[in-house]
């Protein structure tokens, strides 16, 4: 097993997978003789050649349309978005044609495509380069939505994303492709959809998180052991639909307290869905209100100073935290 | 004919010279179509000098059929028995029938909402498509697609959509799929004269173009985005001229001829066949019904106008007269054809309304492989959350 970073696990999950299997491609903005706008392509062009490779003009609608077409041919054509952001421009081939080509079609034809790239603030873009949709991606039934937060969930899942017959949107994170982790090496390293994953456990609380917040939601529960001998129990979602929704419900009925925290936007944000579910299937086992920690509600901000403040950062964390106790 | 692709209603006393005077791109339409007294004689062409007498009358069943089935439909719309939309192709079936009978096995189809047309052409039976309308469970989307959503992949044929220009990248990607398989096919991929102002089929037309892709976009100019008259909707005229922005070879042809659409349709397949090159193919129509049945349609065109087509310009009549003018079809053919094709027709409504509508428990199947062939399944976790119960 070797420590790589996120980006490099990214880099073999494509590669392997392309390797793997002659129908498939990634296709997007300077993903060939660019090396990827964040690197994670580097290498592909030299080692799989211009037809596996592809450079698409600035033009999204197209290419993401063009590869749901491909797709329905059979092919399983890897999109990239400079920014998840940019797939606002692309919303109909996405949303209409890849997630429901296969129900309108009385499930004749499927969409084994995956959209990937990153989905996060906190790099100082502004709003336009800011967006986290992945509840909006959850939020259509035939689409599905992961968030690997460590580099071998950016193996293990976005492999599984792209030998899975449906279309999966993969929200990665510019900040996370820096980060480094052990990550097998196996060609067959695969981490289902749909699987939770215990990071750290604990009694007396669930912080429960997805994407970048289960790293800062790491450091919270360190801070409330050695500071508050708290016993927190940190649960990283990883996947959103599917969504490991007995992960949840077991560790709120062994903590009993719980607390959400997520890079999203608050209203009719993921973990709106999470507290519902928990309120609905553990109402019994909760000691307290299900507290919640989110972007704060305005359009993403430029300036440093705004934007420190706007995602959820150690202290915000904490001290919601501290409410539940 | 004149008037027919621009609004008149609007300016109803305006005579017909002011409004060709006020309409400057009427004239250049009209440069740009074959004169209609000389009109060329395409049945000698290369893409039809083969056809058989047999062959010929097939292709007038073929649009025989499309009609039929429509008008029937219409009649089971308007008795209640189908719901939301439908968009009624009558009076374009020479540019569906002749497009698809020059496809050969690595050739497909993809079009718009307004697609009944096509999906009769490339062999879906009337019971499927009937039984969709009504929303049964024998459709051929099980219920799940209603009229704009007809699909048949096993007849090359990649539906129906619903979202104006939004299947223009998806022909893209059939074609691109082709292309990367080294099969020398095509993709046909229908739109209407709105979809012209749709951005990503400009997208589209400089990836097809870029790329060499094998892609024919057919603008089926019936004159009308819905209600907004080609004048009115678009600037630039004709509307194929907008490939020559990305060298794509374009041409505006007539499609009330059936011999016509299929020399129009022949020149595009070799271009794309041999050269892995892109067409944008305008084929001027016209639709008898509104944009939808629902649609009121008095408001933005005249009686007269649908009239003039009707009488001048009908494919069906225009293609019937054609062959028995070649001594091709006799009169007991042609009543076979037409009660074969309305007892059909009315079977087809029998059989819908004799169908089980789906279960509620069906609303939860097609939406996932993986959910649909739990034996396979590789993710874990909740997928719905909500579900009929």
């Amino acid at each position: 097993m070797a420590i790589i970073t996120y980006r490099e696990a990214l880099n073999q999950a494509l590669s392997e997978e392309i390797e793997r299997d002659n129908n498939v491609v990634l296709l997007g903005e300077e993903v060939a003789q660019f090396k990827g706008s964040y690197k994670v392509s580097e290498g592909m062009l030299e080692k799989f050649g211009a037809d596996r490779v592809i450079d698409t003009p600035i033009s999204e609608a197209a290419f993401s349309g063009l590869a749901v077409g491909a797709a329905m041919m059979g092919m399983r054509p890897v999109v990239e978005f400079m920014f998840w952001s940019f797939c606002y421009v692309a919303f109909d081939q996405i949303f209409n044609n890849a997630a429901s080509v296969r129900y309108m079609s009385g499930g004749l034809i499927n969409v084994p495509i995956v959209f990937r790239g990153p989905a996060n603030g906190g790099t100082n873009v502004g709003a336009t380069h800011s967006h986290t949709p992945e509840n909006f991606a959850a939020n259509t039934p035939g689409l599905k939505v992961i968030c690997p937060a460590t580099p071998a969930d950016a193996k293990g899942m976005l492999k599984a994303a792209i030998r899975d017959n449906d279309p999966v949107c993969v929200m990665e994170n510019t900040i996370l492709y820096n980060m480094k982790d052990e990550v097998p090496d196996d060609p067959d390293f695969i981490i289902p959809l749909g699987k939770a994953n215990i990071l750290k456990e604990g009694n007396d609380m669930s912080i429960i998180a997805h994407g970048k917040a289960v790293h800062t939601s790491l450091e919270v529960a360190q801070t409330l052991e050695e500071k508050h001998n708290i016993s927190v129990e940190v649960l990283d979602l990883r996947s959103i639909r599917p969504l490991d929704v007995d992960a949840i419900i077991k560790t709120v009925k062994k903590t009993n307290r719980v607390l959400l925290v997520e890079e999203n936007k608050p209203f009719c944000g993921v973990d709106a869905q999470i507290a519902f579910l928990i309120q609905d299937q553990a109402f019994d086992y909760l000691d307290a209100p299900i507290k919640r920690v989110s972007a704060i509600d305005a359009p993403q901000a430029y300036s440093k100073a705004l934007e420190n403040v706007q995602i959820p950062a150690h202290d915000r964390i904490l001290a919601k935290a501290m409410e539940l106790i | 004919m004149e008037g027919l692709h621009h609004d008149t209603i609007l300016e109803p006393s305006a005579t017909d010279s002011d409004k060709k005077k006020g309409d400057p791109k009427l004239e250049e339409k009209e440069k740009a179509l074959p004169n209609q007294e000389s009109a060329e004689d395409f049945s000698t062409s290369s893409a039809n000098q083969s056809l058989s007498a047999e062959d010929k009358v097939d292709l007038y069943e073929k649009m025989l059929r499309i009609r039929r089935f429509e008008e029937r439909s219409l009649r089971s719309y308007q008795q209640g028995h189908i719901g939301g939309f439908l968009h009624l192709y009558i009076g374009q079936e020479a540019v569906a029938v002749g497009s698809v009978s020059m496809l050969g096995e690595d050739d497909h189809v993809i079009t718009a909402y307004r697609d009944h047309g096509h999906a009769l052409a490339v062999g879906m039976d009337f019971d499927e498509c009937m039984a969709e309308l009504y929303g049964k469970k024998t459709g051929c989307s099980k219920g799940k697609g209603g009229s704009m959503h007809f699909f048949a992949p096993d007849k090359n044929y990649w539906g129906g959509h619903g979202i104006v220009g939004g299947q223009t990248p998806l022909g893209l990607g059939i074609a691109f799929a082709l292309k990367y398989n080294n099969k020398k096919g095509s993709c046909l991929c229908f739109m209407g004269d709105g979809a012209t102002n749709q951005g990503p089929f400009y997208e589209s037309l400089n990836l097809a173009s870029l790329w060499n892709l094998p892609v024919v976009y057919i603008i089926e100019n019936n004159g009308y985005s819905m209600g907004t008259a080609e004048s009115r909707h678009s600037a630039g005229d004709p509307l194929a001229r907008r490939g020559d922005a990305f060298d794509i070879d374009w041409s505006v042809s007539n499609g009330h001829d059936i011999y016509e659409v299929r020399q129009t349709i022949s020149d595009a397949l070799a271009s794309a066949h041999e050269n892995c090159r892109p067409s944008v193919l305008e084929i001027v129509t016209y639709r008898y019904r509104g944009h939808s049945v629902a649609d009121p349609d008095q408001t933005y065109r005249s009686k007269e106008e649908i009239e003039e087509y009707k009488t001048n310009k009908d494919p069906l009549n225009l293609f019937r007269e054609k062959l028995i003018k070649e001594g091709n079809i006799t009169e007991d053919q042609i009543k076979t054809i037409d009660n074969r094709a309305k007892g059909d027709a009315d079977a087809s409504a029998e059989f819908a309304d004799a169908s089980p509508y789906p279960d509620p428990s069906e609303l939860m199947d097609d939406i996932y492989w993986e959910t649909d062939n739990p034996d396979k399944k590789t993710s874990q976790g909740t997928m719905f959350f909500e579900t009929p119960a």
